[in-house]
């Protein structure tokens, strides 16, 4: 059987499996109405403000780096796995590429972007 | 050494001698939906009892006592109490999002799960890019996670969610660097060749040192993605009261629960076959009769074995060390753990360029 088949075969399992159960809670838990009790939890007192506001940009900061440092494992996959059969010419060549995205690294580290403001 | 695959066939071969072809495909994918999802609950109601004992003898309690002999049931009451539990709909929540986070992490924590080898010939999926595969799945469970903390309308929430995006993404770095390492030393990337390769020595001797270091790079960063131990920031009950899942009731938050579960099972998983051999027996180069007699130990007993070990010692992280501060956990990342990544990366292939590994 084709593994394209069972990976289908997976996902459509891991819904039906969410799905049946929150069905299956909805129809055999209790209901009962409350004004309150729909309201956001946050400690009992009445929620200040809006919560999809602007959110710190350290995040956003983070999540940049992550891209350029993600792409570049990517890149590394398929170099890693044929490693023994080209033998120290894989050595030089990923030396290269890694020097040039160390060098990004260093960037964001001397300007400071890796700290927590 | 057991092959399940006799076992698989028989099944099969006995199915097709009843019914035509196309339903027997249908009829085999229904059966391994089944036992995976089976596995799946059963093991993440394993750990769930273990975390509590665990956590127990490390605070000198005795944990759950009182349902069924030694605590056993206790975990099995939660679960019915969870399905019996009122599911709250919110006036202010973003109700497609809201509803569509448990389904996200769900899927990516059981895809991820239908990868591990459990014993020869014992996986699901076994793609020829294997762990690169792995990467994928278990890179958008943090999508639910952040669906959750956003779609939710609650400040704790988005806290929690914002915080969880940041580390996982983070050490999601660490995970895919200490994974290439060994990729280097393997040569492969698909898990069941990855798992014969080991059959002389397990990758953590062959590897010596470099692996040694990624190994211990791959538990931290494991513990950090899984949101748990001293990094379990997103969640830290005592400033955000439950983190991303706040607003959930009932079933949704049991699915949450569930997942950050299994999702340490997979870490330690994956951990167990890339590290420890999976499931290949310990074997030394040069014993023989020791190696033959390691041979009469199932395979899943040795995965099984090796994978809890892992879990134990993630555990015991987690019930040792304090919580972090977020910055603290962005400094470990970023300048200590990624830059050690890459260094070890380059040594580990110089020491298979150069053969300097056993």
């Amino acid at each position: 059987m084709s593994y394209y088949v069972l990976l289908f075969t997976m996902i459509v399992a891991s819904f039906l499996f969410v799905g049946v159960t929150m069905i299956v809670a909805r129809l055999i838990s209790p209901r009962s109405f409350n004004r309150h009790k729909s309201e956001a939890y946050e400690c009992g007192i009445p929620t200040q403000g809006n919560t999809w506001v602007q959110f710190k940009v350290g995040y956003y900061l983070f999540a940049i780096l992550f891209l350029m440092f993600d792409i570049e494992t990517v890149f590394l996959f398929p170099w890693a796995s044929i490693v023994q059969e080209m033998g120290m010419n894989a050595l030089f060549g990923i030396s290269f590429f890694l020097f040039i995205l160390i060098l990004g690294l260093a960037y964001a580290w001397r300007k400071k972007a890796l700290e927590w403001k | 050494m057991y092959d399940f695959s006799i076992i698989t066939t028989a099944i099969d071969q006995f199915l097709r001698s009843l019914m035509p072809a196309g339903l027997v495909t249908f009829l085999e994918c229904v059966l391994i939906a089944v036992c995976v999802l089976v596995a799946y609950i059963m093991l993440a109601i394993v750990m769930i009892f273990m975390e509590r004992k665990v956590c127990a003898a490390f605070q000198c309690r005795l944990g759950p006592m009182r349902v069924g002999f030694w605590g056993l049931l206790q975990v099995f009451s939660d679960v019915f109490k969870m399905i019996i539990k009122e599911i709250i709909d919110f006036k202010r929540t973003d109700n497609l999002l809201y509803n569509l986070a448990p389904f996200l992490v769900v899927l990516s924590s059981v895809l991820t799960f239908s990868c591990l080898p459990f014993a020869n010939n014992l996986e699901v999926l076994d793609f020829n890019v294997g762990l690169f595969f792995i990467m994928a799945t278990s890179s958008f469970g943090v999508l639910g996670i952040m669906l959750a903390g956003w779609s939710s309308n609650n400040k704790f929430s988005m806290i929690g969610a914002m915080r969880s995006g940041a580390q996982m993404v983070s050490y999601e770095l660490s995970i895919g660097l200490s994974m290439l390492t060994l990729v280097a030393l393997s040569g492969t990337l698909q898990l069941s060749e990855i798992v014969e390769r080991q059959a002389d020595l397990w990758f953590i001797f062959k590897g010596h040192i470099p692996a040694a270091i990624a190994f211990i790079i791959y538990l931290i960063a494991g513990n950090a993605e899984t949101n748990r131990g001293p990094f379990d920031l997103p969640e830290a009950e005592s400033e955000l009261t439950a983190g991303y899942h706040t607003e959930y009731s009932g079933m949704g938050f049991g699915f949450f629960y569930v997942a950050e579960f299994m999702n340490l099972f997979i870490v330690s998983g994956i951990a167990a076959t890339i590290f420890l051999g999976g499931w290949m027996p310990l074997h030394i180069p040069g014993l023989d009769a020791f190696n033959a007699t390691m041979d009469y130990i199932p395979g899943i007993v040795w995965f099984l074995g090796k994978t809890f070990f892992v879990i134990w010692l993630l555990m015991w992280a987690r019930w040792t060390f304090p919580r972090l501060r977020i910055d603290q956990v962005i400094t470990l990342e970023w300048k200590y753990l990624m830059p050690i990544g890459l260094v070890n990366l380059l040594i580990m292939t110089l020491c298979v360029v150069m053969g300097w590994t056993f």
